[in-house]
């Protein structure tokens, strides 16, 4: 059992929901950057919340498979077809053997996520199928020609009425500020909470560079590296933020001024270059 | 030492020295989901106020640098900046072999690359700034020198250390248990290996 990626327009990984726990090693956690849309995908065909599906930036995947499979497909909402037919997003869908699925570009949002009954069983590395494409752990980003083993079905696929998509417009994520909010001066920390930033075109699993005002450093001088996690806000030495993926370098030098709560991260996985963010304190 | 906040997932333990940071590492981080060491400080993952409580109730462990583990790493010191090095730091060649390979490293923190660390306790006479321009591409084994630092990459990685020489031991291989030859800890000896 297998499916074989025909096209990527941009990038499609393998991820599951990562290798947290290894920062001794120099591992970040990486895995689905959108994890509830990868949730949501494998309660739809059965699996379990650890298997392994597909994340795929700006749509453009093409698969073709020579078994019959259920998938499901969540996250950023494209035009989606079996065959040249239009099937809906968010629900188990039955991929027959001998055909093609096309993930069309999302009209909003960024990532989409692929789930497939038994789950994509390329071999873990560290613990976990997931590439983090910072440390260059787990499998190789997916190329045409890659052919993706598939697991035996676990299980049948749940109705789930957790209708989940993109908001439209303004995101704004809760953080907790600190360690180092003290690097900032009081007025570039209300402009950090206040003012909506833009995502630039620097943007990717490993973090997100923003733009808006400058925002000044009461403390001018870097910190000695110091860990990071998902959500990490850094303050680079020109006053630029930087909020950290799942990808993100285990420690690093610059202060780190605020965190993204958890729970919010997610909805980073979702902002493209131009979608405005907006931190507000949890 | 300070508690700061790091989201609603960690706490940041703030020290004042690498070694009082170790400490804290040494007795806490089986006791945690995760903890990663920085150059002063601990990440350590939970929830914050059962984290906070469970610091409250501990205390750095001394770190007995003797019992650490010792790793002796083998270097032909033939890296493209040590000519770079002896001018920077107003010794010979020949002495900056001997300064590196004359007193022993230890393990601080990682980063930058998975089996990477930052080593320190080194000769104080060795400190260099970074490359002005870093090197797109760095082979995996070069042994460099950067700040109070020295290091090891792991894998082939653009890079702004100073080379002073290459190892062909592997830092990091994915199928070997634990992958990473050097953790946080483990003492170091550079030896210059036969030419």
């Amino acid at each position: 059992m297998s499916l074989l990626v025909e096209r990527v327009e941009l990038l499609a990984t393998v991820q599951d929901l990562g290798r947290p726990g290894l920062g001794h090693l120099g591992v970040s956690p990486s895995g689905a950057f959108d994890r509830p849309a990868l949730r949501q995908a494998n309660a739809l065909v059965g699996n379990h919340a650890s298997a392994a599906g597909i994340e795929c930036l700006r749509g453009g995947l093409q698969l073709h498979t020579s078994a019959d499979h259920l998938i499901a497909v969540t996250g950023a909402v494209a035009d989606l077809t079996i065959d040249d037919r239009s099937v809906e997003q968010g629900r188990a869908l039955h991929l027959p053997s001998g055909s093609r699925l096309r993930v069309g570009v999302p009209a909003h949002g960024l990532r989409t996520y692929l789930a497939v009954s038994g789950g994509v069983t390329v071999d873990p590395v560290l613990g976990s199928r997931s590439t983090d494409t910072l440390a260059i752990l787990g499998p190789d980003r997916l190329t045409p020609g890659t052919e993706l083993p598939v697991g035996p079905p676990i299980g049948e696929g749940a109705e789930l009425d957790l209708p989940w998509a993109p908001r439209l417009g303004e995101t704004t994520v809760e953080v907790v500020l600190g360690p180092r909010d003290s690097y900032l001066t009081g007025d570039a920390l209300r402009r950090l909470l206040g003012e909506p930033w833009t995502v630039t075109g620097q943007c990717d699993r490993i973090g997100l560079r923003l733009s808006g005002p400058t925002l000044e450093r009461a403390i001018t001088t870097e910190v000695p590296s110091e860990p990071c996690v998902r959500g990490s806000i850094q303050i680079t030495s020109d006053g630029t933020p930087i909020v950290f993926g799942p990808d993100h370098p285990v420690t690093g030098g610059y202060p780190v001024v605020a965190v993204v709560i958890d729970a919010h991260t997610d909805r980073l996985a979702q902002l493209g270059p131009g979608d405005t963010v907006r931190f507000t304190r949890a | 030492m300070n508690i700061l906040p790091y989201g609603d997932r960690a706490v940041l333990i703030d020290c004042e020295s690498l070694a009082e940071a170790r400490g804290w590492y040494a007795a806490l981080a089986d006791q945690v989901d995760e903890a990663v060491l920085g150059a002063r400080t601990v990440l350590l993952r939970g929830a914050p106020a059962d984290l906070r409580s469970l610091i409250g109730q501990a205390s750095p462990r001394p770190i007995d640098t003797a019992d650490a583990p010792l790793v002796e790493i083998p270097v032909v010191y033939d890296g493209q900046d040590l000519a770079e090095v002896a001018d920077l730091t107003g010794l010979t060649t020949t002495d900056v072999i001997a300064a590196h390979t004359g007193t022993d490293w230890t393990a601080a923190f990682g980063g930058f690359a998975p089996g990477f660390n930052y080593l320190v306790g080194g000769d104080p006479r060795l400190q260099v700034p970074r490359r002005r321009v870093p090197r797109t591409s760095v082979p995996a084994g070069a042994v460099g020198l950067a700040g109070e630092f020295s290091g090891v990459y792991p894998r082939p990685s653009p890079g702004g250390w100073q080379l002073i020489g290459h190892t062909d031991l592997v830092l990091w291989d994915v199928d070997r248990d634990p992958p990473a030859l050097l953790s946080p800890g483990t003492r170091v000896r550079f030896i210059e290996a036969g030419r």
